[in-house]
C-alpha cells in the first residue's frame, strides 16, 4: 500500500459563525508538489493552519505519515516533518541570520555541528555573507530566503510554503522558484499557496482552487487555467 | 496646480546609504510607476516623502496652487494635512481594532473627517466585503482582505496625492484586476495623482502614464511614456522575463 504522506480528511474550521472550511479532504504523497490557489478569504492560510497545527479544527481528521497529528501542537507536528512558512516573515529581529537558523536545528535535528550547517543551508539560500547580519537589515527577498531557510532547518519532509513571493519582481520570483524545486529534488513534499500564477504553473504537478471553505476544482495546472470555475472565481478572464 | 518634485533625494538607515541622489517628479492627475526590484529603494523613497524617514539632504517640494512647500523636514501628519497618503507596505494596520475604526482613523486628518461618510460608502462600493466586515477586528481577516482594508483606510483620508506601496500583494489575480482598476476609478473621480511601486507590471501598466526605474537608489531609467518603459531593457529583463 501506498498511502499518502499528508491526509486531510473531512475537515471544517468555524470562527463563530464563518465557516472558514467546509469539509475539506485533500492527499499530499510524499515528494510531490501541490499549488492552492483560490480567492481571498477562501480559506487557504486557515487549512495550512489547521494542517500545521497553528489553529485545530472543529471537525474532521489530520493524518501525517499514518499517524493522527489533527490533536498535536505546532511543536510537535514539526518534530514529525512539518513545517511552514508565514505569509509576513517574522525571524527574530534581534538575532543574526546565523542565530535564527540555529534555533530551528537546535530544536528539530539532532545535528552534532549546528552552526555549520546553518552556514551551509544560509550559503545554499544565497544568504552566506550575510550571517552575520540582522534580519532588519535584509531585503524583501532575502527575508523571504530567510523564512525559506528557517523552515528547512528543521528537516522536513513536508514544506508549507504560504504566499512566500508576494511582492516579488518576476526576476525575484524566479530566483526563490530554483530553490524551492531543489528542495523538492531533494523529495520533499510542498505544499505553496501562491498568487502569482506563473509560479504556480511552473511549480505545481497539481492544483487545487479553494473558494468559500471548499475544494471546487483540481487538476494539472494546464487545465485548471482552463476550468471555467476558476476562470470565474479567481482569475477573473 | 499640483506637482510634487524630488531632487537629488539621498537616504538611509545608520550607516546604509540607500538613495544616492533620487529626482523624480509627478503631475497633477498622473500616475506614475516606480518599477524596481527588491532593495533598490521604492520603499525608502514612499517613506522619505510621508516624512517617516528624514532625507540626508535633497529636496521633495510640493507644488499647491501658488505654494511652494518643502516636505522634508516637516513630521507625517503635517504632510498628511496637506493632502498626501500612503498605502504602507505590509499593510500596518490596528489589528485590535475593528474594520470600519481602522476605516474611521483613515479619516483624521481635519479635512477628511467632514467627508467621512461619503468615503466610507465609497470604500464599501469598492471592497465589499469590508462592510460585510465591518464589525469584525481587522486582525481576524484573511490577509488579501487586510490589503485591500490598508488601501480603503487611505482613501479614507481624501488624499490628493496617494502614494502605494504595492497594492497587489497578497491579492488574487481578479482582485489585482479590480484593486488597478479601482485606482483608476478614484484617480478620475478625484482627480487623485497617483505614484505607485508595484511588481506586478503588466497590470500596473495600465493605468500608469509613465514611470521610473529605480536601481540600486538611483533612478537608472526615466520612461516619458508607457511604450518607452515597455521597451526599456531593465523592464524586460526584471518583469517581462525576456
Amino acid at each position: 500500500m501506498n498511502a499518502a504522506l499528508l491526509s486531510v480528511e473531512s475537515v471544517s474550521k468555524h470562527f463563530g459563525g464563518f465557516a472558514a472550511l467546509s469539509d475539506v479532504s485533500l492527499a499530499v504523497n510524499t515528494g510531490e508538489r501541490l499549488g492552492i490557489i483560490g480567492p481571498n478569504g477562501s480559506g487557504k492560510t486557515t487549512l495550512i493552519n489547521c494542517i500545521s497545527g497553528a489553529l485545530r479544527g472543529d471537525r474532521g481528521v489530520i493524518r501525517f505519515d499514518n499517524q493522527i497529528v489533527s490533536s498535536l501542537a505546532p511543536h510537535q507536528r514539526s518534530r514529525l516533518g512539518i513545517a511552514r512558512s508565514f505569509q509576513i516573515p517574522r525571524p527574530f529581529v534581534s538575532m543574526t541570520l546565523l542565530d535564527n537558523i540555529a534555533v530551528p536545528l537546535e530544536f528539530a535535528t539532532q545535528s552534532k555541528d549546528v552552526y555549520g550547517e546553518a552556514h551551509t543551508l544560509l550559503a545554499q539560500m544565497g544568504l552566506g555573507e550575510k550571517a552575520t547580519a540582522k534580519p532588519t537589515e535584509l531585503t524583501q527577498v532575502d527575508l523571504r530566503k530567510l523564512e525559506l531557510a528557517r523552515a528547512l532547518a528543521t528537516r522536513p519532509r513536508l514544506l508549507i510554503l504560504d504566499e512566500v513571493m508576494a511582492g516579488l519582481a518576476a526576476s525575484e520570483v524566479d530566483e526563490v522558484l530554483d530553490i524551492v524545486m531543489a528542495v523538492s529534488a531533494n523529495g520533499v513534499a510542498i505544499i505553496m499557496i501562491e498568487h502569482i500564477m506563473r509560479a504556480i504553473m511552473r511549480f505545481s504537478e497539481r492544483v487545487v482552487c479553494l473558494n468559500a471553505g471548499q475544494i471546487v476544482a483540481e487538476a494539472a495546472p494546464g487545465a485548471i487555467v482552463q476550468d471555467p470555475m476558476v476562470r470565474r472565481i479567481y482569475l477573473g478572464a | 496646480m499640483l506637482r510634487l518634485s524630488i531632487q537629488s533625494l539621498q537616504a538611509g538607515y545608520g550607516a546604509v546609504r540607500v538613495l544616492h541622489g533620487v529626482s523624480l517628479e509627478v503631475r497633477e492627475g498622473e500616475t506614475v510607476v516606480l518599477l524596481g526590484t527588491n532593495g533598490n529603494g521604492k520603499s525608502t523613497l514612499m517613506k522619505c516623502i510621508m516624512g517617516l524617514l528624514k532625507p540626508s539632504s535633497g529636496s521633495i517640494m510640493l507644488e499647491l496652487g501658488d505654494q511652494r512647500i518643502e516636505l522634508a523636514g516637516k513630521s507625517p501628519q503635517e504632510i498628511v494635512a496637506l493632502g498626501i497618503t500612503m498605502v504602507p507596505e505590509g499593510r500596518r494596520l490596528f489589528p485590535k481594532l475593528t474594520v470600519k475604526e481602522n476605516l474611521l482613523l483613515g479619516a483624521f486628518r481635519t479635512a477628511a473627517r467632514q467627508e467621512t461618510e461619503r468615503n466610507l460608502v465609497l470604500c464599501y462600493e469598492a471592497f465589499p466585503i469590508l462592510r460585510e466586515r465591518a464589525n469584525q477586528l481587522a486582525s481576524s481577516m484573511s490577509g488579501g482582505q487586510q490589503q485591500m482594508l490598508a488601501i480603503a483606510r487611505a482613501i479614507m483620508s481624501a488624499p490628493k496625492v496617494l502614494l502605494v506601496d504595492e497594492p497587489s500583494v497578497g491579492l488574487s489575480p481578479l482582485l489585482v484586476t479590480q484593486t488597478i482598476d479601482i485606482i483608476r476609478d478614484l484617480r478620475q473621480r478625484f482627480g487623485l495623482t497617483v505614484l505607485m511601486a508595484e511588481q506586478n507590471f503588466h497590470e500596473a501598466s495600465r493605468i500608469a502614464d509613465r514611470g521610473y526605474i529605480i536601481v540600486h537608489g538611483e533612478i537608472a531609467f526615466d520612461g516619458k511614456s508607457l511604450s518607452e518603459l515597455t521597451q526599456s531593457e531593465l523592464v524586460r529583463s526584471f518583469y517581462l522575463g525576456a
